[in-house]
């Protein structure tokens, strides 16, 4: 006991610096964000009234809800056909998964984005390959929209799904899949009645960990919606460096901090922090 | 529930199965008879479970056939074979009730909701799990979980059961009811039962036949009390039970058995002696030696010194050195024993001629 006791101190001690940068660099100036929510241009709730009624700033909402949900639905059954190849593939289709995973870590967001840019555009790889076979007359738009800000934003995310399903179906026993085939049960009917629902807490956690992710993208959503599929963190940039609407960009901000910290919550009720990595 | 035909008959004919270079079981031919109970005994890494696995079709013999009620079956996938098995650690869906547990077999089989339901609940009630119908498996004693894990493998009237060690995560008490259920719900369903376990006392006690298992290598079948009365070598003799081993020289048939002499005295045994000749040894149980006044000429007996005993309550166990060195136990009545202990402790060894059964010198 007392050795746990003087490990935890010691770890708490370790920990102290990075808390405290954690404080200066972020709860330290979001204080600042939620004061001018409720100071600027004039004290009061006026800016979330404003939120409420303001048709632009919910119609960004909405879509950001929406683009986060079905990314989610993307990255964490494309993550969960990898992961399924990754732990219980054989040795070759092990190394090819890692590799699938890992890979994408390498490659900077920025690069990423104007990749599929290049991929996708009007006279991108995909447009003219499906042209010169014949199978479509006119480029299809594939970017510039909400489809290729979904493409991008998967594609970043599908590594972060991988590891909570690992971590699952890691742990899972062995002998309850074989006792299924025993009892009758073909591999198809194993996989859908008995696998997935073992791996329920980390589908969960890997949807939640996407969704979060999803609500703060930045970067991706700017590139690959060419402006037309803004979503919400490109809101918050807008209204604070290109328009004097500070308490309106503040306001979004704490509502959607405070949105991403209810479903943290949620995400450790479900799943312990080191199935996570 | 289930008539006594439907129980399988199977056949293993030279089975072997080698992972790389090690040989887990080495050309192992062994009949299991149409609703027998068959226990696979043997130490640790024998290769029982690995037997076990090929009977229900998760690992692939490397040679040999096996053979269900005369059909090949070898080769077929284990969700074709309809073997209901019971796992270490029971393997129960932790995301299904007792009940949905219990008809997932049934399902499988496309069964009709009142069939599952009349079939489900009649084995709930057999095995004694009524009002635990919508518990998971993980709000459940170790009993009950193995009582969910019989449920399940039965239901669906398999024609063999394989057990892999079902009561080793028990305690003593449960275990013991659990054997009494399992020899009842044998007797019931008729069916064939493979059943594993590494503990001696279990596969005597339940068994219609054991067979003895080492290092992949099947050593002996036999009823209960043909193994333990006259194993077909050491490690058999040894595996089943406490044993005494006296080396005898010079046997020879002799009339209505064998002869030969044991630490300079000679001996008769019942045994035929044509396998064995010349030295042998001895092995006789220790509950068959007694302790008598003095040598007797028409009696096996040697001399020997208790050095220890051992109060077992109902019986002492007596720990003895023969002149030639040889360790002996025996078990005899407490008065028995305080009297050789106290008579300067030199005493007389007997046994009848029948108990003694001879072993090849030198092991196995
Ligand atoms: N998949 C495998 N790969 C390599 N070796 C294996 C494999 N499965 C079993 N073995 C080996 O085969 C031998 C027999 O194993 P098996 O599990 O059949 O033993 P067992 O008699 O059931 O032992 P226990 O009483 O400990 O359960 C062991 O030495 C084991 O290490
Ligand atoms: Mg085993």
């Amino acid at each position: 006991m007392r050795g746990t006791l003087s490990d935890r101190t010691g770890a708490a001690l370790l920990m102290a610096p990075l808390l405290l940068f954690l404080i200066l660099a972020y709860a330290w100036p979001f204080l600042g964000v939620v004061k001018w929510s409720f100071t600027l241009p004039t004290p009061g709730l006026g800016q979330y009234h404003a939120l409420l009624t303001d048709e632009l700033v919910q119609s960004v909402f909405i879509r950001t809800l929406r683009i986060a949900a079905i990314v989610t639905v993307v990255s964490v059954t494309a993550a969960y056909a990898i992961t399924v190849v990754w732990v219980r593939g054989s040795p070759v289709q092990r190394v090819l998964a890692e590799f699938c995973i890992l890979v994408p870590f390498w490659i900077s967001v920025l690069t990423r984005a104007f990749g599929w840019v290049a991929l996708l555009s009007n006279r991108g790889l995909v447009n003219t390959w499906l042209q010169s076979i014949g199978f479509i007359s006119e480029p299809l738009t594939l970017v510039r929209n909400e489809f290729g800000v979904i493409v991008g934003m998967s594609h970043f995310l599908i590594p972060f799904a991988v590891f909570p399903l690992a971590s699952a179906m890691r742990s899972l026993d062995e002998r309850v899949l074989l006792a299924a085939r025993g009892l009758g049960s073909s591999r198809m009917r194993t996989f859908w009645t008995v696998f997935v629902p073992m791996t329920r807490s980390g589908i969960i956690g890997s949807a939640l960990i996407t969704f979060v992710f999803s609500l703060g993208f930045f970067v991706t959503p700017a590139i690959l919606g060419g402006g037309r599929s803004v979503m919400i963190a490109e809101l918050i940039y807008l209204r604070i460096f290109q328009s004097p609407d500070w308490g309106l960009g503040a306001a979004i901000s704490v509502v959607l901090v405070v949105f991403v910290g209810a479903l943290m919550a949620l995400l450790f009720r479900y799943v312990k922090p080191k199935q996570l990595v | 529930m289930q008539q006594p035909g439907r129980a399988a008959e199977i056949k293993a004919n030279g089975i072997g199965k080698s992972f790389g270079s090690f040989r887990a079981l080495d050309n192992l031919t062994l009949d299991i008879g149409r609703g027998e109970f068959l226990t696979l005994l043997g130490p640790s890494g024998s290769g029982k479970t690995t037997f076990l696995m090929i009977l229900a079709g998760f690992v692939q013999p490397s040679e040999g056939r096996l053979f269900s009620d005369g059909v090949d079956i070898t080769n077929r996938p284990a969700e074709q074979r309809a073997a209901g098995m019971v796992f270490q650690g029971y393997a129960l869906f932790p995301h299904m009730s007792v009940e949905q547990n219990i008809a997932f077999p049934l399902k499988v089989r496309k069964k009709s909701a009142a069939e599952i339901k009349s079939r489900v609940g009649e084995m709930i009630e057999r095995v004694g799990l009524k009002g635990h119908e919508k518990k998971l498996p993980a709000q459940l004693s170790g009993g009950q979980q193995q009582r969910v894990a019989l449920a399940r493998a039965l239901v669906f009237e398999p024609g063999v059961l394989l057990l892999d060690e079902p009561f080793s995560a028990l305690d003593k008490s449960l275990r013991g009811q659990m054997q009494a259920e399992m020899k009842r719900l044998h007797q019931e369903t008729g069916t064939t039962f493979v059943f594993v376990t590494h503990d001696q006392s279990e596969a005597l006690a339940l068994s219609s036949r054991v067979a003895i298992f080492n290092h992949g290598k099947l050593l002996q079948v036999g009823k209960p009390d043909e193994v333990y009365d006259r194993p077909a070598n050491r490690f058999v003799a040894e595996f089943l039970g406490e044993i005494n081993m006296l080396p005898v020289k010079g046997v020879r048939p002799a009339d209505n058995g064998a002869t030969g002499l044991c630490e300079d005295r000679a001996v008769n045994m019942r045994c035929k002696a044509e396998a064995i000749k010349g030295d042998a040894i001895l092995a006789i149980r220790p509950e068959d030696m007694s302790i008598a006044p003095e040598a007797s000429a028409n009696q096996n007996g040697i001399a020997a010194t208790a050095v220890a005993s051992t109060y077992l309550g109902a019986a002492t166990k007596l720990d003895l050195t023969t002149r030639q060195g040889a360790r002996v136990t025996v078990s005899v009545p407490n008065e028995v024993a305080a009297a050789a202990l106290s008579k300067g402790n030199s005493v007389w060894l007997t046994w009848p001629a029948e108990k003694g059964f001879l072993l090849p010198d030198g092991g196995q």
